[in-house]
């Protein structure tokens, strides 16, 4: 099969659009221009402003504890519940897989909306916590869903071996189950994650005015003004993101060939 | 076999918690934004507990139903634009060598785990006025004012394709990799042209992966919010962008609340179409 020199030329046209204002970026986070956009000089004058600063410390602190925590608990939750639906075939059944899918799709503002009025609702502070308890929420679908994928591969004989050899249901789970899933587990909390560094809508109504999550914090620079400090924190940002996603399908592509 | 009429205390452990989370952090709150939005605002934020359909009247008010009118324009327009984008794109892979095709679609995938924010502000960094691609025809002597290209619809929508393109490509290609080819070739051996080609014996087998992708542009589209925000002009208000800014802002929870419940169920049914169209099976796929 061809493709004639339109398609081609649209390939490389979309490619080019996709990366170029990324590596634009990128590129100008070294510029040592501080408001116009001509080449002034390669410097890491920014990265060091950055990293001395305090409230983007603060801002990097507040998301690696709000995401590492919330990852730990939806990635439990998440693969539980895989396992259960899995295993078990139950009235409601479908009903939890519509409660799966529904945060998939709802649109992040809506979510906000929903968790900030039910916060309020239920007078409970925001700050870390009302992060944590937001971003789990989103987190445990996509843990649930990426294990399920993996159950589904799951060679049924073996559970059966187990079974006939005198396992009970937690030893199999124990022993058997968990081994054999666990790169899939690994593989669905680094997707959370990264689902949970990144995200900036749910986040910016569910924290308060205290909290600061690292996208918040850009988007605060970015209202205020542009500045290539930004442009720093973005590369940074990125790159941290980048590696937790190919970590995560490295892991899902070993498991794939096993 | 276990005995399925008492309590599955495997079952209960295992699936109850996650469910029970999710039924507390995720359905309640949305119930919650429903029963706000047929209650009466007090000012500052807050409801009082009173009935009414006002908030959902005043969504149809000709102020905010331009708003809305305009956010399924724009969605549409961006989701016409991928599609057009995506299918040659989609074919470029599949006609590329067998071993570079992983690569080039793992090149159009990349993007689309990159932040938002920051795929959004990279775009301010060259649309601004004195941004990237000003500086460069200034430079170069085709214009001699800066143009406003920030803060405009326009730019709105370079946004919106920037970010979403990416899940249009998959779908298509996966549908096109599936595809029976000897069905294009009978028809080139019959003398018909690429259009037709495309028309008669491409689309119809692509179509159903065309309606998800579709859907997987359409959807975040409709409720976007950093985009308008950081790339658009007062004249591009979106829903997202004024559901914000109801609730944050002008603190009327309940307006707020029945926007959402609305954007909430133009949502659900695009994808119950798409579902009758496409099958849940494509569906639940690509997700």
């Amino acid at each position: 099969m061809r493709a004639g020199w339109g398609a081609r030329a649209t390939l490389w046209a979309v490619l080019a659009f996709l990366y170029a204002p990324v590596l634009v970026l990128v590129l100008y986070s070294f510029n040592d221009a501080r408001f116009s956009a001509s080449w002034e000089g390669f410097t890491l004058e920014w990265y060091r402003r950055l990293l001395t600063s305090p409230e983007t410390g603060a801002a990097l602190r507040t998301t690696m504890v709000v995401s590492l925590s919330s990852t730990a608990l939806a990635t439990v939750l998440g693969t539980l519940l895989a396992l259960g639906l899995h295993l078990r075939r139950f009235p409601g059944r479908a009903l939890v897989e519509l409660l799966l899918f529904l945060p998939v799709v709802a649109p992040d503002i809506v979510m906000g909306v929903a968790l900030l009025a039910f916060y309020v609702a239920i007078h409970l502070p925001l700050g870390r916590g009302s992060i944590v308890l937001a971003h789990v929420s989103f987190q445990i679908p996509f843990v649930a869903l990426i294990v399920r994928a993996r159950l589904q591969n799951f060679p049924r004989e073996v559970l059966e071996a187990a079974r006939d050899l005198g396992a009970d249901e937690a030893r199999t789970l124990r022993y058997v189950l968990l081994p054999i899933l666990w790169p899939g587990i690994v593989a669905g909390a680094l997707i959370a994650l990264a689902l949970s560094v990144d995200d900036f809508v749910i986040t910016y109504f569910t924290a308060g005015a205290g909290a600061s999550t690292l996208p918040i914090r850009i988007y605060s620079m970015v209202k205020r003004g542009v500045t290539p400090d930004i442009n720093a924190l973005s590369t940074l940002l990125l790159a941290a993101t980048l590696l937790l996603i190919l970590a995560a399908l490295r892991l899902q592509r070993r498991e794939r060939e096993t | 076999m276990r005995d399925r009429r008492g309590f599955d205390g495997f079952l209960a452990w295992t699936a109850g918690p996650g469910t029970l989370y999710l039924a507390l952090l995720f359905l309640a709150p949305m119930l919650l934004v429903a029963v706000f939005s047929v209650l009466e605002p007090t000012p500052g934020g807050g409801v009082h507990a009173a009935l009414t359909l006002a908030n959902y009247g005043r969504a149809l008010d000709p102020l905010y139903l331009a708003v809305l009118g305009r956010s399924a324009r724009l969605a549409l327009i961006t989701t016409a634009l991928s599609l057009a984008l995506a299918y040659p794109t989609a074919w470029a892979i599949r006609a590329a060598a067998p071993s570079r095709r992983g690569l080039l679609l793992a090149l159009v995938i990349v993007p689309s785990w990159m932040n938002l924010l920051i795929k959004n502000y990279a775009w301010i960094v060259i649309l601004r006025r004195q941004g990237v691609l000003n500086t460069l025809l200034l430079g170069v002597g085709v214009i001699d004012q800066p143009l406003p290209l920030l803060f405009t619809t326009p730019a709105v929508l370079v946004g919106l394709v920037h970010t979403y393109l990416p899940f249009m490509v998959l779908p298509l290609y996966v549908a096109l990799d599936r595809m029976d080819w000897s069905l294009v070739e009978a028809a080139r051996d019959l003398g018909a042209g690429p259009a037709q080609v495309f028309r008669r014996v491409v689309l119809p087998q692509t179509l159903a992966s065309a309606a998800v992708g579709c859907t997987l542009v359409l959807v975040p589209a409709l409720g976007a919010f950093v985009t308008p925000d950081l790339l658009g002009g007062p004249e591009s208000l979106m829903v997202g962008t004024l559901i914000e800014n109801q609730l944050l802002q002008v603190r009327n929870w309940p307006f707020a609340s029945a926007l959402s419940v609305l954007l909430m169920v133009v949502v659900l049914g695009v994808l119950a179409v798409v579902r009758r169209l496409a099958g849940g099976h494509a569906l639940s796929e690509a997700l």
